[in-house]
């Protein structure tokens, strides 16, 4: 901090710089997001690889355009926050692994410039940008989007390689052999709307434990759900997040699927198999965690969170989409204005409603 | 102001555009303008409406006390759009189908009862129908952009069925880009929104950038004559 900047901020205390920024809460955590991606790349090939690339690049080349067009000049330096590049990772994990190209760019222009810029850029955004790139994808392309593929790990001969990679990355052309497995939670979904109970449908290949591990369709980043979780407490360990928001969210989805379990086992999905699969991993540590668009008081966070968990839940269960998780995250992020109108952390020497506390007679005199 | 027919004009065609600058009639401009015809037809139906309203309430402007001009307003609009549903009922039976409730709707098109009382109440016949007309126009510009918009990014197309609405000669403004998809998004309301929500970013860009060149033209025009 030069001299000039310090002059030109009112200073009321003298106060010490922590040492944080933007650009180094960001790097934590894209460490934190590491091991499920490179677990990711093993798993699913190539082409998850060209489309987490391409991915983030759309998104810091979007972020470069807009600035520019707006005409503002500190690009080098907002790129080099890393909050882009994040938004793309974020967003690439959320992605079918093996997407084709254009919805790559797509998505990061929907992230950087329709949910992030139009707002004024990072920390103004209302919504998360990836999750609303990750819905406005599904809803505009549903085909490509809920295209998922069995885990081929690079060492197996069926996987593709870089050459065949590229290939089924560039020309989008769907993958008779690989594309014939549906997510657990689309599984269910359709086998409960042809009539078959949970009690058979989930008897064969969909074993819950094989979520832990990630051996099992998905997208690209939150297949293994116990690489994520150990990200999230990474994060937690480092103090980027605080443990309110997640376990709200992780409560909020299991407390509703535990009551509906016992009641009805062949329509409700256990616990297990609701926070294990989907985006729940990646959403309540990643996700719902955001500075930028979850509430600021603790309070506030847990009651986030449970909503985030809760209409999930409730997404997942009755509504027309198979993963809610996106979804219940907008909603919320749209309700954070209201929650942090109505809890209010309380002011340094003020009470809760805003009156200025008795000064209490010193002692001394 | 009044005598002024072609700033007239330009006031609805551009400065006072009922949707790009005073934001009116959201409600079809959402609801129709999903292909660039049914923003077309939907134009033309509310342009028909405003001309003639704007004209007859001119007319009756002397004779209608002003407690009761609302009603009689009202009235008088929803018999024209009255006419105008039967009329596109009839004649354009295909593009009815499609745009249905909100040609009836038209008569809460608060763009029309605004520029009855905005204008027509003020000004002489004549004008009042010039200032109707630039209105509509202005409207029907807008919402058969917007509409092109959403229909190229949506599914692919330029003025699909558009024969429906001006008749088989015109079969040749129809397009299809071949092998999109479309994103289904821009057909829904979501993607209403985000297109208008640039195309008013974009209006004000040009705005800003014709005003500071006319200002740089003064500015380098002050000096030269001094």
């Amino acid at each position: 901090m030069n001299a000039t900047s310090l002059t030109a901020q009112p200073i009321a205390s003298p106060h010490a710089h922590g040492g944080n920024s933007v650009s180094r809460t960001m790097f934590r955590v894209q460490i934190a997001l590491v091991p499920a991606t490179l677990y990711g790349f093993w798993l699913f090939g190539w082409p998850s690889f060209f489309l987490w690339l391409l991915t983030i690049l759309s998104c810091l080349g979007f972020e470069a355009l807009a600035l520019k067009m707006m005409g503002i000049t500190r690009i080098r330096r907002t790129l080099l926050d890393g909050s882009a590049l994040l938004t793309g990772w974020l967003l690439a994990m959320t992605l079918p692994p093996w997407a084709p190209w254009w919805v790559a760019v797509v998505g990061g222009f929907i992230a950087i410039v329709v949910g992030k810029q139009v707002f004024g850029g990072v920390g103004q955004n209302v919504f998360n940008p990836a999750m609303v790139a990750r819905v406005a994808l599904l809803v505009s392309f549903p085909v490509p989007l809920t295209q998922w593929v069995y885990p081929l790990p690079l060492t197996s001969l069926a996987a593709p390689d870089f050459i065949d990679g590229l290939r089924i990355f560039l020309t989008s052309l769907p993958q008779p052999d690989a594309m014939a497995s549906a997510s657990l939670l689309g599984y269910t979904k359709t086998e409960l709307s042809r009539g078959i109970d949970l009690l058979q449908s989930l008897a064969g290949e969909h074993a819950p434990v094989l979520s832990w591990i990630g051996a099992r369709s998905g997208s690209f980043g939150e297949s293994a759900s116990l690489l994520i979780l150990g990200g999230g407490l990474y994060m937690l360990a480092c103090g980027i997040i605080t443990w309110h928001t997640p376990v709200a969210v992780l409560a909020g989805i299991a407390i509703p699927a535990a009551i509906g379990h016992a009641v009805d086992p062949t329509h409700y999905l256990s616990v297990s198999a609701h926070i294990l699969s989907g985006a729940v991993m990646l959403g309540a540590f990643f996700i719902a965690t955001d500075y930028v668009t979850s509430p600021n008081t603790t309070t506030g966070q847990i009651i986030f969170g449970i909503g985030i968990g809760f209409l999930t839940w409730v997404i997942r269960t009755w509504g027309g989409y198979p993963e809610g998780m996106a979804f219940a995250v907008l909603l919320m992020n749209a309700l954070t204005p209201v929650i942090d109108r109505f809890i209010k952390p309380r002011i340094l020497g003020r009470d809760r409603k805003g009156k200025p506390l008795d000064i209490p007679e010193s002692k001394g005199a | 102001m009044s005598d002024n027919y072609g700033s007239i004009m330009k006031e609805g065609l551009w400065d006072q555009n009922v949707v790009f600058t005073q934001l009116l009639a959201m409600c079809p401009v959402m609801a129709v303008t999903t292909s660039g015809t049914n923003g077309l037809g939907m134009g033309m139906a509310t342009t028909a409406v405003l001309l003639v309203s704007n004209i007859l309430v001119s007319m009756i402007r002397h004779t209608v006390s002003s407690q009761v001009r609302i009603p009689v307003f009202v009235v008088l609009i929803a018999t024209l759009v009255t006419v105008v549903d039967m009329a596109m009922n009839a004649w354009m039976h295909e593009l009815y189908k499609v745009l249905g409730l909100f040609i009836a709707l038209i008569v809460v098109n608060c763009a029309i009862l605004g520029r009855a009382e905005a204008f027509a109440v003020k000004n002489g016949v004549m004008a009042s129908a010039v200032d109707g007309l630039a209105m509509g126009l202005g409207f029907t510009g807008a919402l058969t952009f917007i509409g092109l918009i959403r229909e190229f990014l949506g599914s692919g197309t330029l003025f699909a069925q558009a024969s429906n609405l001006l008749g088989p000669s015109f079969a040749f403004l129809e397009m299809k880009l071949p092998g999109y998809g479309g994103a289904l998004l821009m057909i829904l309301p979501p993607g209403g929104f985000a297109i208008l929500g640039f195309l008013l970013a974009g209006k004000r860009v040009m705005e800003q950038r014709i005003a500071a060149r006319a200002k740089d033209a003064a500015d380098g025009a002050a000096p030269a004559a001094a």
